[in-house]
This record gives structure tokens, C-alpha cells and sequence, in this order.
């Protein structure tokens, strides 16, 4: 399939697809797709990274898929198809959670099959897959399963270091500190904290990065 | 009846659909800078969401649950097709956005121009398959509960939707810090109504 391009498989242009959503096109803080499971599933880390490990694999490869497909799909009902590729694949990893993490799998509870209309895998799908051909739209859903990643995780850390002072279920926070009256504070685990956490982040993001302000 | 007053006000106030379990966040902070097209999505979604719950209900109880296929003979009984459940549920729900913007379009076409854009969209919105998949979740004894608990879930996502596009109205007005404008302080507001809304968690029903 991408044997055929001329362009070597790593050239600047797809370097840029695959690390661009890691800051600057960020799918979570800048596109604002993918919400609902990037603040649901970071009360722990462990579960985040799963969670970004899997969302990573779908949009890879329906990414993939519908690229070599898309010149096949007629445009009427392009929604349908791309549905049931995603749903395809992500009842491959809901199998495979539950195969080889299933702890981690009754966490995530009805999370994993939200990943079918998680917007970044329909988003990129239709702004990207659909018009690029395989292995550019394969490094971006990569790119941007990263990009989201980084966001879950980061968010992980931080709500479980203050929700509960342990860090991937091991205690980070010695029982000296404790002594002397520190709390953990148990509304970062609370789904609230996630939406506040979230808006921080964007808050520090954006002023560093001025362009993306708004208006 | 008590029972299905209790789903009713569980599912709108305490398992809140946007505050609880964040569904459906993509829309709800896309959609919600002006009233008039919350409005029109909330509405979109109740509607979505008590067509294709049912019908999901009636799919898992008689084909995918482990056992179901025994109504139509006894040696399917061991058969366990929950595995197909998601994609049964989007094909259902794809497909019932399509017949339902059909029918609207065909019956009342002032309110498929009030929805318009919003329905095709409705069939990617995670609220309307986590609806189904909580449904299949939480094992509701029958379809009278589980339509409730979609009519419920439903109501709670248009609250919540009306309510920060009013707020967002007024707060163009005020002097947010620039990188928070937009995106950002609608995470926070969202927050805090979330804060608000954990008062509801003591009601024992």
C-alpha cells in the first residue's frame, strides 16, 4: 500500500501530522474533541493510560482503513461505514481488555464502547482519513491518540496524587506529612474536579501559546 | 410507580448525564453559545433518546443477553452474543436518526428546521449510546423502567445544556482572563454546576 509513495515514510510533512496534535492541534484542549471519556476515566492513572493506549489503536487503524476504503464509500452514507469499522475495532479491544486487564476493563465500565462515538476518532475521520492517503492519515490518528494521551495522563496524575496521595495504587506521600494535619483532598476524584482540571489546563496552555486564544 | 419516580428523578438530578458521567460533551460545549440551538438539540436528544432506549432494551433482553436467543428454541440457550452489543446498539441508533429526521421532515417540517443539523449529529452523541449501553448495564426489570430512565436521562442532559448557554449569554459581558475566554471558563462554570448539582446526592428515594 504506502510502498508506492516516493516520499520517504518519515519526511518533515508527516513529522508535523504526527506531532503537531501533541501541543499546537491538541485534540482535547484545542480541537475540544473527545471530552467525555478524557474526564471520566482519570480519576486513577492506570485507567487513563489504558484508555488512551486503546483510543490510540482504534483511531490508528480506522484511520487506516477508511483511508484505503475512501474511495469506494459514496458520501450519503459515509456515517454508517465509518461506524461500523470504529465499532468493529473497538469490540477487538473491549475482548482484549477483558482478556488480559480485566480489572482495568470493569473500571472503564461502558467507556470502552463509548470510544465508538468518541468525537476525535469521527472528527479526524472526516477531516482527515477521508481525503489523505493511508499512511499520512495512519501517523495522524497515531499523532492524535497521542495527543490525547498526554492530556489523560497528565490529568491521571494529578487527580490521583491529590485525590488520594498514591500514584499508579502505591503511596506517594509519606505518613510524616500526613502527621502534620495534610488532608488529601477527596473532591479531585469527584467528577466536578475533573470539568475545573480541565479548564486549568487550557487556561495554561493558551497562555503560553497566545494564538490560541480566543477572540 | 414509586419505583419508576425514582428512576425518573435519579436520572435527571443524581446520575445527571453531563455532570455525572460527562456524556455527550463534545455537543454540549459546542452548541451551547446561544439558547434558541441548545434548546433545539436538548429537545432532539429527549426524543432521540426515548425512541432508541426502548428499542435497544427489546434487542439486548431477546438477542444479546447470555440465554436470550431460548425463546426461539431451546438448544440457542446457551448462546452468548453480548459481544455484539456495541455494534448492534450504534447500527440501531444510526439508523433510527435517519427514520426519525425522515418522519420529522415529513410530518413537521417547522421542527425539523428548529432541529435541522442537530439530528444527523445526535447519532455520534455519546449521551444517546451511553444511554443504552447504562440500560445494559444496569439490567432494568422491564421496558416501562427503562424508558423512564431514557426519558430522565434525556431531561438531564437539556437542563444542563440550557442552563450554560444561558450562562455563557450573560458572561460575553464580563471580563474573563483572555486565556480562559471561550472553551476554557466553560470548563469551570461547568464545575461548579456539577458542585451544584452533588447537593442532590443525600436524596434517598
Amino acid at each position: 500500500m504506502s510502498n508506492k509513495e516516493k516520499e520517504p515514510f518519515f519526511s518533515a510533512k508527516n513529522m508535523k501530522l504526527l506531532t503537531s496534535p501533541f501541543g499546537a492541534n491538541n485534540p482535547v484542549t484545542v480541537q475540544i474533541l473527545g471530552i467525555c471519556s478524557a474526564l471520566a476515566v482519570t480519576a486513577k492513572l492506570k485507567p487513563a493510560l489504558v484508555m488512551s493506549l486503546s483510543v490510540m489503536v482504534v483511531c490508528a487503524f480506522a484511520n487506516l482503513i477508511l483511508s484505503l476504503m475512501r474511495n469506494t464509500i459514496p458520501s450519503r452514507i459515509r456515517i454508517i461505514v465509518q461506524l461500523v469499522v470504529v465499532a468493529a475495532l473497538v469490540i477487538l479491544v473491549d475482548q482484549f481488555l477483558k482478556a488480559f486487564v480485566y480489572d482495568v476493563s470493569k473500571q472503564l465500565s461502558v467507556f470502552v464502547g463509548l470510544i465508538i462515538t468518541n468525537c476525535i476518532i469521527m472528527g479526524r475521520l472526516e477531516a482527515f482519513a477521508l481525503n489523505n492517503k493511508p499512511w499520512p492519515s495512519f501517523l495522524d490518528g497515531i499523532g492524535n491518540g497521542i495527543g490525547y494521551g498526554i492530556i489523560l495522563v497528565v490529568l491521571g496524575f494529578f487527580r490521583e496524587l491529590l485525590g488520594a496521595g498514591t500514584i499508579w495504587g502505591y503511596k506517594v506521600i509519606p505518613e510524616a506529612v500526613y502527621d502534620f494535619g495534610y488532608e488529601n483532598n477527596g473532591l479531585m476524584l469527584l467528577p466536578p474536579m475533573a470539568l475545573i482540571s480541565v479548564g486549568i489546563i487550557i487556561w495554561i496552555h493558551r497562555s503560553r501559546d497566545k494564538s490560541l486564544i480566543e477572540k | 410507580m414509586e419505583n419508576l419516580l425514582s428512576i425518573f428523578v435519579r436520572s435527571i438530578f443524581i446520575d445527571n448525564m453531563v455532570f455525572a458521567f460527562f456524556f455527550g460533551m463534545c455537543s454540549y460545549i459546542a452548541v451551547s453559545k446561544s439558547v434558541k440551538t441548545a434548546m433545539g438539540l436538548g429537545v432532539a436528544v429527549i426524543f432521540v433518546m426515548i425512541v432508541t432506549v426502548p428499542v435497544n432494551y427489546l434487542l439486548n433482553v431477546y438477542v444479546l443477553s447470555p440465554g436470550a436467543l431460548a425463546w426461539i428454541s431451546p438448544e440457542y440457550a446457551s448462546i452468548d452474543l453480548s459481544f455484539l452489543s456495541f455494534i448492534l446498539f450504534i447500527a440501531v441508533i444510526a439508523s433510527i436518526v435517519q427514520l426519525v429526521e425522515m418522519i420529522v421532515e415529513k410530518f413537521s417540517p417547522s421542527l425539523y428546521n428548529q432541529l435541522g443539523i442537530f439530528l444527523p449529529l445526535i447519532a455520534v452523541n455519546c449521551a444517546i449510546l451511553g444511554g443504552s449501553l447504562f440500560m445494559q448495564e444496569r439490567e432494568y426489570a422491564n421496558i416501562g423502567e427503562a424508558t423512564v430512565f431514557a426519558l430522565g436521562s434525556g431531561i438531564g442532559w437539556w437542563l444542563a445544556i440550557i442552563g450554560i448557554a444561558a450562562i455563557r449569554e450573560k458572561i460575553t459581558y464580563s471580563n474573563i482572563p483572555a486565556p480562559l475566554r471561550g472553551v476554557g471558563i466553560t470548563f469551570i462554570i461547568t464545575g461548579l454546576m456539577g458542585i451544584a448539582f452533588m447537593t442532590f446526592l443525600g436524596i434517598e428515594l
